[in-house]
């Protein structure tokens, strides 16, 4: 006869081993697709100004503010295998001091079942558009791009790069009123 | 099989099959370091295969979530990647994701993190006057992911008798156990 623990022992194997073999069925069935989706964006107001940056090195450095209009549909990014999807909304540019830059201004998670049609105006940024320098000011090529990082209930976190992109410039002269 | 059985088996063991266990036990602890190193020098970071222990990955990852690393130094970090670094007079790496970057001609780099769930970034974690992170706190970058299967070694850390006892049991069984 077996005992009890020998019964317990081979239950507990058993349904290990299915379900390693269920996780892997589930990152395999999803790991050749392509995420890729259109995204459309636009700035509305954009402002430079020139103070003293006390969350890092208290030198006067360049702070954008902007206003940006989103419109895009992830709907289509979700299956059995997609948790979450973690947008942001980046800014890249090159300065004199620095070959690139990237600064997140925005971004949002969206969970499996929420609402993925996505259509703002005029959205103020999440985070300061902070330059390491003065690099802002009259820059004529800041390009905003939306990028998502998909997280699997199982198997790899791609980052992807939305198609669809926004160039703008930064006005000659710093903005010194309040806004 | 009952206590008074396991010890039977080594009794009816002659010197020659008791060194044959002793050897066997050997190689299996030789063989999980083999893997381990040999995932090191593949993935190219001094640890492939991390733990989340804290929430501030939330709801993207939780604790007890497993997260495969790797760390090529010819791939650039870019903002929106989820990094693993270690901060100076902190023992436990931390995951969190590129918040802002900027790379200088010669290839320098330097960037800021903050968790998904954390409302501030992460310059209050970093050593008193470091404000920005370089590739070389970067213990690795998150590639793929598994729920749960951390909360083993979660356990075993919270509850060190627990680990040692289940070392010892393996240990006892691995030596006694006859094929």
């Amino acid at each position: 006869m077996h005992s009890i623990l020998q019964r317990g022992n081979s239950i507990l194997a058993y349904a290990l081993s299915v379900l390693a073999c269920l996780t892997f069925i589930c990152f395999a069935s999803t790991v050749l697709l392509n995420y890729v989706t259109d995204a459309k964006m636009n700035t509305v107001k954009v402002v430079v100004k020139n103070v003293p940056d006390y969350s890092a090195s208290r030198e006067r450095n360049d702070l954008g503010f902007l206003t940006f209009d989103l419109t895009t549909n992830l709907t289509g990014l979700f299956n059995w295998n997609v948790k979450q999807l973690f947008l942001y909304l980046t800014a890249e540019y090159k300065t004199e001091n620095n070959e690139l830059n990237q600064v997140v201004l925005w971004d949002k998670i969206i969970l499996r079942g929420e609402n993925a049609v996505l259509d703002f105006k005029n959205m103020n940024t999440k985070y300061y558009f902070w330059d390491d320098g003065n690099g802002l000011i009259a820059n004529k090529n800041i390009t905003l791009t939306l990028s998502y990082n998909i997280i699997p209930n199982a198997g790899l976190l791609p980052n992807i790069f939305a198609k669809g992109r926004h160039s703008f410039k930064f006005p000659m002269e710093y903005t010194t009123t309040r806004m | 099989m009952e206590v008074s059985n396991l010890f039977d088996d080594v009794k009816r063991m002659n010197k020659r099959q008791f060194i044959f266990q002793v050897l066997s036990f050997g190689m299996i602890v030789s063989s999980a370091l083999m893997i381990w190193k040999g995932l090191m020098v593949v993935t190219g970071s001094e640890s492939p295969i991390v733990v989340v222990l804290s929430g501030s990955m939330e709801p993207a990852f939780h604790r007890g979530d497993l997260l495969f690393l790797t760390n090529y130094p010819e791939e650039p970090v870019r903002v929106g990647e989820i990094v693993v670094f270690k901060v100076e007079g902190r023992d436990i790496p931390i995951v969190h994701r590129v918040l802002k970057l900027h790379e200088k001609k010669n290839g320098t780099v330097k960037f800021l993190t903050k968790g998904d769930n954390n409302s501030v970034d992460d310059r209050g974690l970093y050593a008193p006057g470091q404000l920005w992170l370089t590739k070389d706190d970067v213990v690795g970058r998150a590639r793929g992911f598994l729920p749960y299967v951390g909360m083993v070694t979660i356990l075993m850390n919270e509850y060190p008798k627990f680990k040692y006892a289940v070392l010892a049991c393996l240990g006892i069984y691995v030596l006694v156990h006859r094929e």
